[in-house]
């Protein structure tokens, strides 16, 4: 089972002339086993949604709860979201110099399973994850994130996904800056995540073309901190079509 | 224009620099004056510390405990009197130093034969047994030409020591050098490590510093022939109180000679200073050189003071590469951020980044043994401050 919900969600940000409000309320509820999208154009409050729901120390909240299955999120520290099944894909991956990706991901795996990972199975775990996102085996001994290309380093974090298995994933665009076959391999890698029993993703995109590979059961459109209107697959066809236009004036008045 | 200018500022510059980077040299004690604490060399060093090592408390040769484990064909006498203070072409050019040679009676010496691959460590352990009184401490290591061995030299106990050690790499030897300051709390040792790098040899320099109330360091690499590689890493960790000083000098008397030098630190709890200078100096000589010098320190707490000073002075306009780079930070939240959104817990997370620091320098030091002793007494610092918060 995995229903995160997210109820009216206010969150601000420190800034030199005092707190700025950035998410205004947001309501959301990603069902057992579903795949919502969350687009909107730039400075919406897209990272600033799944930064605080994963906890990251920058932002306040100010208001609302998330919960995962029940358990109230935001009363738990980072680390503990991320052992009760949460996940998050940055946008900007963070290098960790001298660590190992082989390490970091057994230190992982370790800290969320409660137990060290059988040695044999996890080696060709982890090797079977690299391989499916096209990467090579040897990066598993270079450090974490360091000197990966822009699409490394989201092929990185999709083989986290697959090998950590969390109830819940979110992607902060995950999607950006990768070129079409790199698209495709992610995008599979987000489909092999789905197929697995009762699992949630919240796909957080500026662009519509990922949605031709992760059908979405949700699509929302996210404007100056809220979603300004939720629908199906039709909604991205729309926004396709004509943008964010029509969403950003009606947020305007 | 600019380009005019800066040569104008530069060529200004190093003759100020030129006079700081080589005081006149002299074995007389008299000819150094005793330390204020205001002179550019000391400024950084608390000398009240330094229990009279500068001033003129007697130097003694003990008690101290030097022991050798030398494997077969090193030959190590004892000579005694002055006949190899100088013998690498140092002088001292502090008190400190001059006072060590003046009154150390006799040299310990490590010899490496000519042609001779040494293929176990030679390992001298320095123990002081906590008498009071301060030594004096003379020690020469010579590869002859064309060998290639290892030294690690262990300092431990408790000392006040002031010692020099002279190090002459032969043409075409490879030697490398450990030097690791695991002293007790109290312990203060101010040393000095003049090494001469011939021609086509390569000296390598691995410099670890954990205990001790003062350790100051100066280490000088100059070449005797053009072609010598030199490549000095550094590895500390100051607790509170601790003061931890390198002085690092590269003098790059010959063509086509390299240097590579990298310095990591961490430092915990109240009062813990680190002092990083790394002096360049690339002669007109020295055409075709290649120099790079870094400094990096992580702050793990509150109430720490590193102090990183690079300064590469060059000239000759003709060489292949130099560089250098310092930066002192504190625990990158993002890193912490990234490791606990992965489950990791946040002491783990601190654990596994100051790990990832040291790590690439360790890397570099190709000495199994070694490497996994240091990643332990790495372990043994987190265990006493970052492991234990929260
Ligand atoms: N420290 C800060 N001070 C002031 N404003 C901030 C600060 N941090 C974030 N913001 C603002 O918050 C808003 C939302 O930022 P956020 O990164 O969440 O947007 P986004 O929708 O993810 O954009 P993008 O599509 O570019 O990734 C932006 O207008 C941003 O400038
Ligand atoms: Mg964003």
């Amino acid at each position: 089972m995995s229903t995160l919900e997210i109820k009216d969600l206010k969150v601000s940000v420190e800034t030199e002339d005092g707190p700025k409000e950035i998410l205004k309320g947001v309501t959301l509820t990603i069902g057992d086993g579903e795949t919502h999208a969350i687009m909107g154009p730039n400075g919406s409050g897209k990272s600033t949604l799944a930064y605080s729901i994963a906890g990251h120390p920058k932002y306040t909240i100010t208001g609302g709860s998330v919960t995962l299955d029940g358990e109230d999120l935001l009363d738990m520290t980072v680390d503990e979201r991320a052992r009760a099944g949460l996940f998050l894909a940055m946008q900007y991956p963070v290098e960790v110099p001298g660590v190992s990706v082989a390490n970091f991901l057994r230190t992982a795996k370790t800290a969320i399973d409660g137990e060290a990972p059988k040695l044999r199975t996890w080696v060709k775990d982890v090797n079977g994850a690299l391989e499916r996102l096209n990467l090579d085996p040897s990066f598993s001994q270079r450090s974490v994130n360091e000197g990966f290309s822009g699409g490394e380093k989201k092929r990185h974090e999709m083989a986290q996904l697959e090998l950590l298995d969390p109830k819940v994933a979110v992607l902060d665009e995950t999607d950006s800056g990768l070129d079409i076959d790199a698209l495709k391999i992610v995008s599979e890698g987000i489909n092999r995540f789905r197929e697995r029993e009762g699992k949630g993703v919240l796909l957080i995109t500026h662009y519509t073309r990922i949605l031709r590979y992760v059908q979405p059961d949700r699509v929302h459109v996210f404007v100056d901190g809220r979603v300004a209107e939720s629908g199906g697959a039709e909604l991205a066809e729309e926004l396709e079509a004509n943008g964010y236009d029509r969403f950003i004036k009606a947020a305007a008045v | 224009m600019t380009a005019t200018v800066e040569t104008v500022r530069d060529a200004l510059e190093l003759d100020k620099i030129e006079s700081h980077l080589h005081p006149e040299g002299s074995f007389d004690v008299e000819a150094h004056e005793v330390p204020t604490g205001r002179e550019e060399i000391w400024r950084f060093t608390p000398l009240k510390r330094l229990k009279g090592l500068h001033s003129d408390v007697e130097l003694v040769a003990g008690p101290l405990s030097v022991t050798f484990d030398l494997p077969d064909g090193v030959r190590n006498p004892v000579v005694e009197g002055d006949s190899l203070k100088g013998v690498s072409g140092y002088v001292p050019t502090d008190r400190i130093a001059a006072r060590a040679l003046a009154a150390a009676p006799s040299t310990n010496t490590i010899t490496i034969p000519a042609d001779t691959v040494v293929d176990r460590p030679i390992a001298v352990t320095v123990r002081g047994d906590g008498g009071g009184q301060a030594i004096a401490q003379h020690l020469v290591v010579t590869a002859e030409p064309h060998s290639k061995a290892t030294v690690v030299f262990r300092f431990a106990g408790s000392a006040t020591l002031a010692d020099v050690i002279e190090i002459v790499v032969g043409d075409g030897a490879q030697l490398t050098v450990v030097n690791i300051d695991d002293w007790d709390d109290d312990a203060v040792r101010v040393g000095h490590r003049y090494v001469s790098v011939g021609r086509d040899a390569s000296f390598k320099h691995i410099d670890i510093t954990f205990g001790g109330d003062v350790v100051r360091n100066d280490t000088t690499a100059t070449y005797a022939g053009p072609g010598g590689e030199a490549e000095m890493l550094g590895l500390y960790f100051a607790d509170a109180g601790q003061h931890i000083e390198h002085r690092l000098f590269v003098d790059h008397t010959a063509p086509k000679t390299k240097s590579n030098v990298v310095y990591k630190g961490a430092l915990q709890g109240e009062g813990a200073h680190t002092v990083w200078i790394g002096n360049v100096l690339i002669r007109k000589v020295a055409e075709g050189i290649e120099t790079y010098e870094e400094n990096r320190n992580l702050v793990l707490t509150d109430g720490c003071q590193a102090d990183s000073v690079p300064n590469l002075e060059i000239e000759t306009g003709e060489i292949e590469g130099a560089g250098h780079a310092s930066a002192t930070g504190r625990f990158d939240d993002e890193q912490l951020f990234y490791l606990r959104s992965r489950g990791v817990p946040e002491a783990e997370a601190r654990r596994l980044v100051v790990h990832g620091f040291f790590n690439d320098l360790i890397r570099q030091i190709h000495v199994p043994e070694l490497e996994e002793e240091l990643f332990a007494t790495v372990e043994a610092e987190l265990a006493k401050n970052v492991l234990k918060a929260n």
